[in-house]
């Protein structure tokens, strides 16, 4: 059971292990390892980025690239830089606001692929400038205004939590005790990896995604509902990268139409959903595998704060720790024995 | 059989590109019954059940099921009313589990989000039914061997309650064990009153399994009857009977040549079993057989392109190529005319004169730059030399005729004096005057000392071209052919690997 779940998960597995490796040293190298504080330090940086590289694994699982994603979740940081304010209702109704932006803007998207049979690429590209003006429309400067209490419960413990709204007895009842020191972003991504991804990969759209990037053709003649996983899987790309950006306005409590932050976290993603082993010709991968990967791609980071690394030579390590990471998953090509396949 | 047929086909027409692929045809298939589709290569009998099973919608002509008449836009409108297809080119997702793939479209669900431990006991009993006990179906596909993934097709298709079954070659990967289980699958079916439509190449499994037969050739459907009312060389001599379509160049009378090429017992994966051969210098050596024997992995081989290929190859000395590199560039050299020239044999956005240096740049560089002076008088020694009819060389080369695209492919392979031509269906989809220019260029060419490995779905063409034809089938060559022995009973007896009928 436990072999076949392996062998079937290889890529996944790899970089399960990798990033415990990683993260495990990391700790061990750190003159404050293995405490809470810099658990949850850590885990506030990895959220967006892992929310992103989940909303890129939906089109890459179909053979496609949304390069609007981390366009999108600007956006959305700018919408929640207004909307994350005012009593217990407005901001329920804020948070829900800020989600369905982004979810819109993915289903436009996949409108897009679908009914205007754009590639991807070229119409993400497009989406995404848009995405970005509007948030430049929505904040020409940096600013906005996020609930102080909201933006410090999220952004801490589960006790940090319960102690600011008061629940489970402050955080002191019993049966809260053992979850008390996990960072509530790890709750936030996990809670929707959990109730969102899962369940999607378990309908005949979600599968229907796995099988478009599989094998189209086949797809096609087994009778399964193309334009319908096309449109579900940018949809919720768009829904994820709203969860990045309304994370993101938390954590800041601004909003702030980032254009260079926008196009770092697109092309980090792709890096992500590679490193988790999701296949860029499609098919193979996951969600939950690329929240792995885009762990991995923050730890790396992690590393040069603690060892005395020049920062100015900080790209061309995490550049090289990239390739070499990538480069396992070419190993497949090897075993190809009609060479006119590598080209197909 | 005198109640009403399950499925009628009436007056259906299809065209490809201007290509008739079906004309006008009739056909039907009764409650019960295990109905044999038979015909050469491009006799209609894919698009036939590709219009029944929905996916291509006919240009003319009405189709009933049970009497109704229906109009499939898709195959799971087809499915949905019990008309289920297993296709030649598998319809499993390789990603997917085995379970998963059994139950793709319509999984079992609970809260709306599929069941698994439902999916995988529906796997279970189908496997079983189909004696694949011993498959776990929590196995990814692309982990199993054709034969398997065949089986477990089979199944996808016992799972979708079928009325009417439609089997496309569907036991050319099985093994004796698996054939025997379908063949007694097919009984209780037949029992149950499904219509099962047969389509296979392998003539023994057709008559133990089928009570009717329908024969078909050039997109028409000639005869159907009973089985045992035709002997084995009247169904061939319907399944060929056509007119002549081509005139070839007269032959040289046999005379030995020294080998240029000797190939034995080369293997390669599930295609290649063991495939011995010896081309002579200016010969023309036809390849025959079925689609998909081998033909087209003899040639790749022969090119280069494959990997991991056993056996002797003996080319002039040196042995086997290790790339499309080293094939065209060693002594002798060797050229392949692609099976596809949209995909491998052209650019078809990049201009005439492009594609006709692409092989042969070594040939027109000084040092690795391109010299324009040697560039033209390369491009017009080549068109004129094909006699290519066209605007302009700086035209893009999708702006041609079929024809005359294929003629730039082959000058563009000529551009780089080979010795040896491997030809991959040369003439498919070209006009009768073009493919005379072909053939009669061919046999000038082997007059002038240039050898000729020809492979071609026409039988015609190998009878009319070659000095020897060879048939394989399976992966071996089961039958040599020379001078008046080359006809086309024998070709297709051999095709269809029974003693040579007539």
């Amino acid at each position: 059971m436990m072999g076949r779940l392996i062998a079937q998960n290889r890529a996944f597995a790899g970089a399960l292990a990798l990033f415990a490796a990683l993260f495990v040293t990391y700790n061990l190298l750190h003159p404050r390892g293995f405490s809470s504080a810099v658990f949850v330090q850590n885990a506030n940086e990895a959220v967006a980025i892992a929310f992103v590289a989940m909303a890129q694994t939906v089109p890459v699982l179909m053979r496609g690239l949304d390069l609007s994603v981390g366009a999108v979740m600007t956006l959305s940081a700018c919408v929640a830089s207004y909307l994350l304010t005012g009593s217990g209702l407005e901001i329920s109704m804020g948070i829900l606001a800020v989600l369905a932006t982004g979810t819109a803007f993915g289903l436009m998207n996949g409108l897009i692929v679908v009914h205007g049979r754009l590639q991807p690429i070229i119409a993400t590209l497009a989406t995404g400038a848009i995405a970005i003006g509007l948030a430049l429309i929505l904040r020409p400067q940096p600013g906005g205004n996020v609930d102080g209490d909201l933006s410090w419960a999220m952004t801490n413990t589960v006790w940090d939590l319960a102690d600011t709204y008061g629940i489970a007895g402050g955080g002191e009842a019993w049966w809260i005790r053992p979850f008390a020191d996990i960072p509530m972003p790890l709750v936030l991504l996990f809670g929707v990896a959990l109730l969102v991804w899962l369940p999607f990969k378990r309908t005949v759209t979600g599968r229907t995604v796995y099988a478009i990037g599989s094998a189209e053709g086949a797809a096609y003649v087994s009778g399964l509902p193309i334009n319908r996983a096309k449109l579900a899987a940018f949809t919720l790309a768009g829904f994820f990268s709203a969860c990045a950006g309304l994370y993101l306005a938390l954590q800041t409590s601004t909003g702030n139409a980032d254009t260079v932050q926008a196009g770092a976290y697109t092309l980090n993603s792709i890096a992500a959903v590679v490193l988790g082993g999701t296949a860029l010709a499609g098919g193979i991968g996951g969600a939950i595998a690329s929240i792995i990967g885009a762990l991995i791609l923050r730890v790396i980071s992690f590393y040069f704060r603690i060892l005395d690394i020049e920062p100015l030579l900080q790209p061309l390590i995490e550049g090289l720790v990239l390739l070499l990471a990538v480069s396992a998953g070419a190993w497949r090509t090897f075993a190809v024995k009609n060479r006119l396949e590598l080209f197909r | 059989m005198t109640d009403a047929p399950i499925i009628a086909l009436r007056g259906i027409t299809k065209s490809y590109a201007g290509i008739r692929a079906l004309e006008g045809v009739d056909f039907a298939a009764h409650r019960g019954s295990v109905h044999g589709i038979l015909g050469e290569n491009g006799a209609g009998k894919s698009t036939l059940i590709k219009i029944i099973s929905g996916v291509v919608q006919p240009d003319a002509g009405e189709m009933r099921l049970d009497g109704q008449p229906v109009r499939f836009a898709s195959p799971s409108a087809a499915t949905a009313e019990g008309v289920v297809c297993m296709f030649q080119e598998l319809s499993l997702i390789p990603d997917l589990s085995v379970a998963d793939n059994i139950s793709i479209a319509a999984p079992p669900r609970r809260m709306g989000l599929i069941d698994r431990k439902a999916q995988l006991r529906r796997a279970e009993e189908l496997l079983a039914r189909v004696r694949c006990e011993d498959l776990d179906p929590r196995m990814m596909v692309r982990d199993l061997s054709l034969s398997r993934r065949q089986m477990v097709e089979i199944a996808k298709a016992l799972g979708r309650d079928p009325r009417v079954l439609i089997l496309d070659e569907a036991t050319s990967a099985l093994t004796a064990e698996d054939v025997q289980t379908v063949y007694d699958l097919l009984g209780r079916l037949k029992a149950e009153g499904v219509t099962v439509l047969f389509i296979s190449h392998r003539m023994n499994e057709v008559e133990a399994l089928c009570d009717r037969l329908s024969v078909f050739r050039n997109g028409r459907h000639i005869e159907t009857f009973a089985k045992g009312e035709r002997t084995d060389a009247e169904i061939v001599r319907l399944m060929i009977g056509r007119e002549v379509t081509a005139k070839y160049p007269p032959k040289p009378a046999p005379t030995a040549r020294p080998p240029v090429l000797k190939v034995e017992g080369m293997e390669w994966e599930d295609a290649l079993k063991g495939v011995s051969l010896t081309l002579g210098k200016g010969e023309i050596l036809g390849v025959g057989g079925l689609d998909g024997q081998g033909q087209k992995e003899l040639l790749l081989a022969l090119f280069g392109v494959l990997k991991g290929v056993r056996g002797r190859v003996d080319l002039g000395g040196r042995r086997l190529p290790s790339s499309p590199i080293a094939a065209k560039s060693g002594e002798p050299r060797v050229a392949l005319i692609p099976e596809d020239r949209k995909t491998e044999g052209l650019m078809l956005p990049l201009s005439i004169a492009d594609n006709l240096v692409t092989a042969a740049f070594d040939r027109i560089g000084r040092s690795g730059v391109i010299d324009p002076a040697r560039l033209e008088a390369a491009v017009k020694d080549g068109i004129a030399r094909l006699q290519i009819k066209l605007g302009h060389p700086s035209d893009p080369v999708r702006t041609l005729s079929g024809g005359n695209q294929q003629k730039v492919v082959i000058a563009k392979w000529l551009m780089t004096d080979p010795d040896i031509i491997l030809m991959n269906d040369p003439t498919r989809g070209i006009d009768v005057g073009t493919k005379q220019e072909i053939f009669r260029m061919m046999r000038d060419l082997a007059d002038g000392g240039k050898s000729i490995l020809f492979y071609s779905s026409d039988y015609a063409e190998l009878i009319g071209c070659a000095d020897r034809v060879l048939v394989l089938y399976d992966g071996r060559v089961v039958r040599e052919l020379e001078g008046d022995a080359i006809s086309e009973e024998a070709i297709v007896g051999a095709s269809l690997n029974i003693g040579t009928a007539a």
